[in-house]
C-alpha cells in the first residue's frame, strides 16, 4: 500500500512535469486569443516549424533542398558548417517574427471582423500549408535537437528523495529544466505586459479593439508583435519537446492536448492555462496509472478532451475564464 | 441565351418550390443523373472506381452529414473520423454476425447507431458553443479510435487489430470483399448517395432544417420564437451522424476492405471532410459535393502532375498538397467563404442575363 503511494507521489511529480509542458503550449493560444480574439490552431505547428527551422540551420541545411534537387536535377545536401545553438535560437527567433509580419500581412489583415469559428478555421488551413511548408522546407525525417540542455535522469533528485522517503524518484532532468525556464517565460511574460508600453498597448487590444484604436494603439503592429511573442513562445516549446522527443509531426499533436488544457483554464487566463496544464498532465498521469492497466492502456490519448468536456458541461467559461455574457 | 425562367410558368405551389426551378437546371440534372446511372457503369474500370469515384461518393455523403451539422445547423464538429470508424465498426459487426440479413440493411442500421453515439456525444452542445464544441467533439475523435484500438470484441479479436470486410452480395452481385467489380462498387455507392442526397435536400429545406438554420444564425433568438434548442441541435447531430455513420460504414466495407481504426479514422479525415464543406461551401447541399470532388480530384491531379509528368519524389508531392490545401482553405475564408457553391451560384445569376447585360 506504502509502495503504491510512493509510486503515485512520483507519478504525480512527472505529471507536474509534462503539464508544465502542456502549459508552454497553451500559453502561446492564450497570448494570442486575448489581444486579437483569434484561436489560433497553427500554435502547435508554429512549434514544430520552429523546431524544424532551428535544427535546420544549426546543422546548416540548406532550406527547400529537396525541392531545389527536384526542379534543377542537382544533389545539394548541406552548406556543411554547423551553427552555434545561441546564434541559431536567435535566427530562428528572426524567422518566427518574420513569419508573424506574414500571417498578419497575408491572412488576419483579410478577415478582421469575421466570425471567431471563421478565424479559427483559417487557423485550421495556415496549421496545414505550415506543416507542408516546414516539410519542404527542412526534409520530413525525424530529428534530433540538441541545444546543450542537460538531459537523464535527475541524481540530486534521486539521491535526496531516496534519502527522505527511502526511494528515489526517477524525474528528468530535462523537464525540471523546462519547468524553471517556463516559469521564467511566464514571469518575464507578465512583467512585459505590466510594465512596459507595448505591453500596456497590448492589454488595452484584448480589453476592447475599438477604444484601443480611438486612443491611438496600431492595432497591426500590436498583432504582429503578439504573433511574435507567441512565436517565441512556440520556439520555446518546440525546443523543449524537440529535445524530449525529437522533431517529428506528432510534435503539432501536442497542440492538441493544449486545446482541453486551455478549455479547463479558460481561454483567456495565463495562470489558467498553467494551472489548467498542471491538472491535465497530472490527471492524464495518475489516470493512467491507477485506471489504465484496468482498461488496456493509453487512456492518455483521451483522458484530456474528455476531462476537459465533463467540465465544460459545468463550468462553461473553464476556471479562470471571464463568464460568457450573452446579448440579443 | 438558353438560361432562362422566362416562359417556364408554375402553376402551383409545387411547381414553385421545387428544387431546380429553372428548366435548363432541370435538364441538366436528369441529363447528369441519366449519364452517372447508365453510361459510367459500363465504362468504368478500377483505376478510376479507385482513385475517383468511389472515394467522391462516399466523401460526398461524408460531406452531406457534416455540412448538415456545421453549414445548416452551426456546430462545428471535428469528431467526424471518430463518428466514421462508429459506422465502419458497428456495420463489420452486424455483417459478422448476421451474415444472412442483405448489406443494404447493415449499413442503414450502422447509420442508426452512428446517429445514437452522436447524440450522446451532441448533448455537451447544449452547453457549450462555438469552439468550445469544436474541441468538445475531440473528445469524441480520440476516445472512439481509442476504444476501437483497445477493446477487441470491436475486432472480433483478430490477432491483426484489423477488420476486414467479408463478401457480401447485393441481387447476385458482390459489393464488398476481394473479388467485387468496378461497376458493382460505384452502383452500390452511387445508389447511397442519390437517396441520401435528396433525404438531405427534404430535410434542409423542411421544418428540421428551418429550425437548424435559426438555431444556426442566433440561438436565443431561435430559441425565443419557439424553437427547442434540445431537440433542434440533437436532431441536427443525429442527422448528421447518421449521414456520416453511412460514409463510413462505406468507406470500410466497399472502399478500404479492410481498416486499422487509427490509420483510416484519424483526426486527419475529420478535417479532410471539414476542408470539403468549407471549399465546397457551408450550408448548401451541391456544395457538399462540389468540396468531394476538389478534395478527392486534387491529389489525384497533383500527383499525376508532379510525380507523373515531374517525376518529383512522392513525399514531396505530398508535401506540397498539404501547402496548397493549406492555402486553399485560407484563400476561399478571405475570398468566398461560401465556397464553390457561392461561385456556381454567381455564375448562374451572370448566366441569366447573358449575353445583354440588363
Amino acid at each position: 500500500m506504502i509502495d503504491q503511494l510512493i509510486f503515485s507521489a512520483e507519478v504525480f511529480l512527472n505529471g507536474l512535469m509534462t503539464g508544465v509542458m502542456y502549459a508552454l503550449v497553451a500559453l502561446g493560444f492564450v497570448l494570442i486569443y486575448k489581444a486579437s480574439g483569434v484561436f489560433n490552431y497553427a500554435q502547435g505547428v508554429m512549434a514544430l516549424f520552429a523546431a524544424l527551422t532551428l535544427v535546420g540551420i544549426q546543422q546548416g541545411q540548406v532550406p527547400f533542398v529537396h525541392l531545389i534537387n527536384a526542379i534543377f536535377g542537382t544533389h545539394v545536401e548541406n552548406f556543411g558548417w554547423n551553427v552555434p545553438s545561441v546564434l541559431a535560437i536567435i535566427l530562428t527567433a528572426g524567422v518566427m517574427v518574420l513569419l508573424a509580419i506574414l500571417i498578419e500581412k497575408l491572412v488576419l489583415q483579410h478577415l478582421v471582423g469575421q466570425e471567431p469559428i471563421i478565424l479559427f478555421m483559417a487557423t485550421i488551413g495556415l496549421a496545414y500549408f505550415l506543416e507542408g511548408f516546414g516539410d519542404v522546407m527542412w526534409g520530413a525525417d525525424i530529428k534530433t535537437l540538441d541545444v546543450g540542455l542537460p538531459q537523464g535522469i535527475s541524481d540530486t533528485v534521486e539521491a535526496v528523495t531516496a534519502e527522505w522517503v527511502g526511494y528515489g524518484f526517477f524525474i528528468d532532468r530535462l523537464d525540471i529544466w523546462a519547468s524553471i525556464i517556463a516559469a521564467i517565460l511566464v514571469a518575464a511574460l507578465v512583467a512585459f505586459s505590466q510594465y512596459t508600453k507595448q505591453g500596456r498597448a497590448m492589454r488595452a487590444v484584448a480589453d476592447d479593439h475599438q477604444a484601443a484604436l480611438s486612443v491611438g494603439i496600431s492595432l497591426r503592429f500590436i498583432w504582429v508583435m503578439v504573433w511574435s511573442i507567441a512565436g517565441f513562445v512556440a520556439l520555446v516549446a518546440g525546443i523543449m519537446w524537440g529535445t524530449k522527443s525529437g522533431v517529428q509531426f506528432s510534435l503539432s499533436l501536442i497542440a492538441l492536448k493544449a486545446l482541453p488544457v486551455l478549455m479547463l483554464g479558460g481561454f483567456t487566463s495565463i495562470p489558467g492555462a498553467i494551472v489548467g496544464g498542471l491538472i491535465i498532465g497530472v490527471g492524464e498521469k495518475l489516470f493512467e496509472f491507477w485506471i489504465g492497466p484496468l482498461v488496456g492502456g493509453a487512456t492518455e490519448n483521451w483522458f484530456a478532451y474528455v476531462l476537459a468536456l465533463l467540465f465544460l458541461v459545468f463550468r462553461p467559461q473553464g476556471l479562470f475564464g471571464e463568464r460568457i455574457i450573452e446579448r440579443v | 441565351m438558353l438560361y432562362r425562367e422566362a416562359g417556364d410558368f408554375k402553376t402551383g405551389y409545387r411547381a414553385d418550390g421545387q428544387t431546380f426551378p429553372i428548366r435548363l437546371d432541370r435538364w441538366g440534372y436528369y441529363i447528369l443523373l441519366a449519364v452517372a446511372v447508365l453510361v459510367v457503369p459500363f465504362l468504368i474500370n478500377d483505376y478510376w472506381a479507385n482513385a475517383v469515384f468511389v472515394p467522391f461518393l462516399i466523401y460526398a455523403i461524408a460531406a452531406l452529414g457534416l455540412n448538415i451539422l456545421t453549414g445548416y445547423a452551426g456546430q462545428v464538429s471535428l469528431g467526424t473520423g471518430g463518428f466514421m470508424a462508429v459506422g465502419a465498426y458497428a456495420v463489420y459487426k452486424l455483417m459478422t454476425a448476421f451474415p444472412d440479413i442483405s448489406i443494404v440493411i447493415h449499413i442503414l442500421l450502422a447509420g442508426g447507431i452512428t446517429a445514437i453515439v452522436g447524440m450522446l456525444f451532441g448533448l455537451p452542445s447544449l452547453r457549450i458553443k462555438g469552439f468550445y464544441l469544436a474541441v468538445a467533439t475531440l473528445a469524441a475523435q480520440f476516445f472512439l479510435v481509442w476504444l476501437f484500438n483497445k477493446v477487441p470484441w470491436f475486432y472480433n479479436y483478430s490477432a491483426s487489430g484489423q477488420i476486414t470486410a467479408p463478401t457480401r452480395t447485393v441481387l447476385g452481385h458482390a459489393v464488398t470483399g476481394p473479388a467485387t467489380s468496378a461497376p458493382a462498387k460505384y452502383l452500390i455507392c452511387l445508389a447511397f448517395v442519390l437517396v441520401l442526397a435528396w433525404v438531405a435536400r427534404n430535410l434542409t429545406r423542411g421544418t428540421s432544417g428551418r429550425k437548424w438554420m435559426a438555431i444556426r444564425d442566433m440561438d436565443i433568438a431561435a430559441e425565443i420564437i419557439g424553437v427547442n434548442p434540445l431537440t433542434a441541435k440533437l436532431s441536427a447531430f443525429a442527422a448528421s451522424s447518421f449521414f456520416v455513420g453511412i460514409a463510413g460504414a462505406l468507406l470500410f466495407s466497399v472502399y478500404l476492405g479492410a481498416a486499422e481504426v487509427g490509420e483510416a479514422f484519424g483526426i486527419n479525415k475529420s478535417f479532410l471532410v471539414l476542408f470539403m464543406i468549407i471549399i465546397g461551401g457551408l450550408g448548401s447541399i451541391f456544395g457538399s459535393f462540389a468540396g468531394a470532388a476538389f478534395m478527392v480530384l486534387l491529389p489525384v491531379l497533383l500527383k499525376n502532375l508532379l510525380v507523373g509528368q515531374l517525376g518529383w519524389p512522392t513525399d514531396l508531392a505530398a508535401h506540397i498538397e498539404l501547402m496548397i490545401v493549406g492555402a486553399l482553405i485560407v484563400l476561399f475564408l478571405i475570398v468566398e467563404p461560401h465556397g464553390l457553391a457561392r461561385l456556381w451560384a454567381l455564375t448562374k445569376e451572370k448566366l441569366r442575363l447573358w449575353p445583354f447585360p440588363h
